[in-house]
């Protein structure tokens, strides 16, 4: 058995090389998109159309000189940006990347014509608790963030740094209770399962599959919008904004200590876009097409081509899920810190309490056996979707959040009977 | 311990159950690894020109005002306080979904009714505690 432990290990290195190269290159592919979005050109200069400023960035990070303040912790300094990259890097191990291959499938002739004598899952490791792996790896994050901004000794990291605690923290509770409610309705932790179940539509009849996002769209939202806070992205990048602490817990950093953090950030895009992608958008299914290619179903366990075709969507999903990360960047302001707790803790929470109560319900009726369509998850997901507008409404108005009129200006106007108010004031 | 964890093992073609651990453990060194080389090869390579202004910290330009290590706003000590009661309710959610939805043990699918009211309970509870801490007004920030 030593053939498939060398294997899956062949497949670790494989995707570590894959995806800090993946990296490297959604740095430039995030200046693209806001060249694009902005209506300018974006970086060109290197190579043909840009495209070897990746490698002039490593090489100029590495030769920049290090820097670190005289009042810092020195060892908790350089220790951060190891302690960030580290559990950043093994996140994806447990993501399916492309369903199985059959049991008996041969390496080419050249490379020794070995079979793979079980069924070979296409991912590094597939251990039962995939789930909760995914969320320890994303949660390890935390302390790259707090000792960076306890160690530099700088009133702006160490801001950045307790805001950035306060934010992952928040908005991991409502990540994790998104992926149990899709967790408990599959029945296991682990992620290939999963994104197994998915690959099928609601009925004989229905166009829709069965992916997650349409069975529990609720889950989806919020584990969407908890992606992006766990990686400090905007609209969630309170931890680093530039206006106000100048670059948040990592602004004493230089060189390549800097890149690590960089570094962490597009990993945790990653990885939280595989796992949106593995739970929710069906993985490696590609509809409406299987049912031309296979006549059928599209089946778990393949061949080669079957293997490559699902590792191909599935990475076109994930990379077309960055790029609606990058695409929010450049279009959505920041959050307020009072607003983006309160989001957090007063409406997330018990959303994602509620999302997770009734998925285990419909479990529940499942089991007695009462209802058995999935579509029955979804009319649940909205019932709830209405319940939680409505309770918005009866909620009290926040005192906190209200809205600022400017004189003079064209966007917030005061408006005419504010204005005579003022003036009879005044 | 073979018992339990044959049939799964026979699936994946492993000959133990550590093997898995043990290739989390090799990508969790390399990551550790790519880190530390990191961190040498750009203390090695980059340059190093020190002064007193320059080791100070940054603070937009002026000379660095009292201290960092300072006190800070209680509100964040009661975020980390309710974050570890709601973390630890999501670790034993975790326990119960594997026994929850569990097809392969007919016994666990018999309890499915107690395991089901459990969690109700143990959902209203953690509600009053939320509701409680909601009228304390801990989640108010302004």
């Amino acid at each position: 058995m030593v053939g498939v432990f060398i294997a899956h290990l062949i497949f670790a290195l494989v995707m570590l090389g894959m995806v800090t190269g993946i990296i490297a290159y959604l740095i430039l592919l995030e200046r693209k998109t806001a060249a694009w979005i902005q209506d300018r050109i974006g970086p060109n200069r290197v190579g043909p159309q840009g495209l070897l400023q990746p490698l002039a960035d490593g090489v100029k990070f590495i030769l920049k000189e290090e820097f670190m303040p005289i009042h810092a912790d020195k060892i908790l300094f350089i220790l951060a940006p190891i302690v960030i990259i580290a559990p950043a890097l093994c996140g994806f191990a447990v993501i399916p990347w492309g369903g199985d291959l059959a049991a008996g499938t041969a390496l080419p002739k050249f490379l020794g014509g070995w079979a793979f004598p079980h069924t070979f899952h296409v991912m590094v490791a597939n251990p039962q608790i995939g789930v909760l792996f995914v969320i320890a790896m994303a949660s390890l994050s935390v302390y790259g963030v707090v000792l960076a901004g306890w160690a530099s000794g700088s009133k702006y990291s160490f801001l950045g740094g307790l805001r950035a605690t306060a934010q992952m923290i928040s908005y991991e509770i409502p990540m994790v209770l998104s992926l149990l409610s899709v967790a408990v309705v599959a029945g296991t932790l682990r992620l290939g399962p999963i994104t197994d179940l998915q690959a099928t539509y609601f009925s004989s009849v229905s166009f829709l599959p069965a992916w997650n996002v349409f069975t529990q769209p609720v889950a989806f939202l919020l584990f969407v919008t908890c992606i992006f806070a766990e990686s400090n992205r905007t609209p969630f990048d309170l931890a680093e904004c530039e206006q106000e602490l100048v670059g948040g817990y990592h602004t004493e950093y230089s060189s390549m200590k800097f890149a690590l953090f960089f570094l962490a950030e597009y990993s945790a895009m990653i990885t939280g876009s595989a796992v949106a992608v593995a739970l929710f958008l069906g993985g490696w299914h590609l509809p409406w097409i299987d049912q031309l290619l296979y006549h059928g179903a599209q089946p778990v366990a393949t061949g080669w081509l079957g293997m490559l075709l699902k590792f191909v969507v599935f990475w076109g999903k994930v990379i077309a899920f960055l790029f609606f990360y990058m695409w929010v960047r450049w279009t959505l302001p920041r959050f307020r810190f009072d607003q983006l707790m309160n989001l957090a803790w007063r409406g997330m929470i018990p959303l994602s309490l509620a999302t997770f109560v009734m998925a285990s319900v419909f479990v529940y009726l499942r089991q007695e056996g009462i209802i058995e369509h999935r579509g029955w998850l979804l009319l649940g997901n909205v019932v709830l979707i209405g319940i939680m507008f409505a309770v918005t409404e009866l909620r009290p108005a926040d005192s906190g959040n209200r809205r600022m009129y400017v004189l003079n200006s064209r966007y917030n106007p005061i408006p005419a009977s504010a204005k005579a108010e003022l003036e009879s004031a005044v | 311990m073979t018992t339990l964890a044959t049939p799964q093992l026979a699936v994946q073609g492993f000959s133990s159950l550590y093997e898995i651990w043990i290739l989390l453990g090799i990508l969790f060194l390399a990551g550790l690894g790519f880190g530390v080389a990191n961190v040498i090869i750009s203390h090695i390579l980059g340059p190093s020109r020190k002064g007193n202004v320059k080791d100070s910290v940054y603070e937009s330009g002026v000379n660095p005002v009292g201290t960092t290590r300072d006190r800070f706003n209680v509100r964040f000590y009661l975020v980390a306080m309710i974050f570890l009661v709601f973390d630890v309710e999501v670790l034993f959610l975790i326990p119960w979904i594997s026994s929850f939805n569990d097809s392969r043990h007919p016994w666990l699918h018999a309890a499915h009714g107690p395991l089901f009211l459990s969690v109700v309970i143990f959902t209203v509870i953690l509600l009053v505690a939320y509701i409680y801490a909601w009228g304390k007004g801990v989640f108010k920030w302004d």
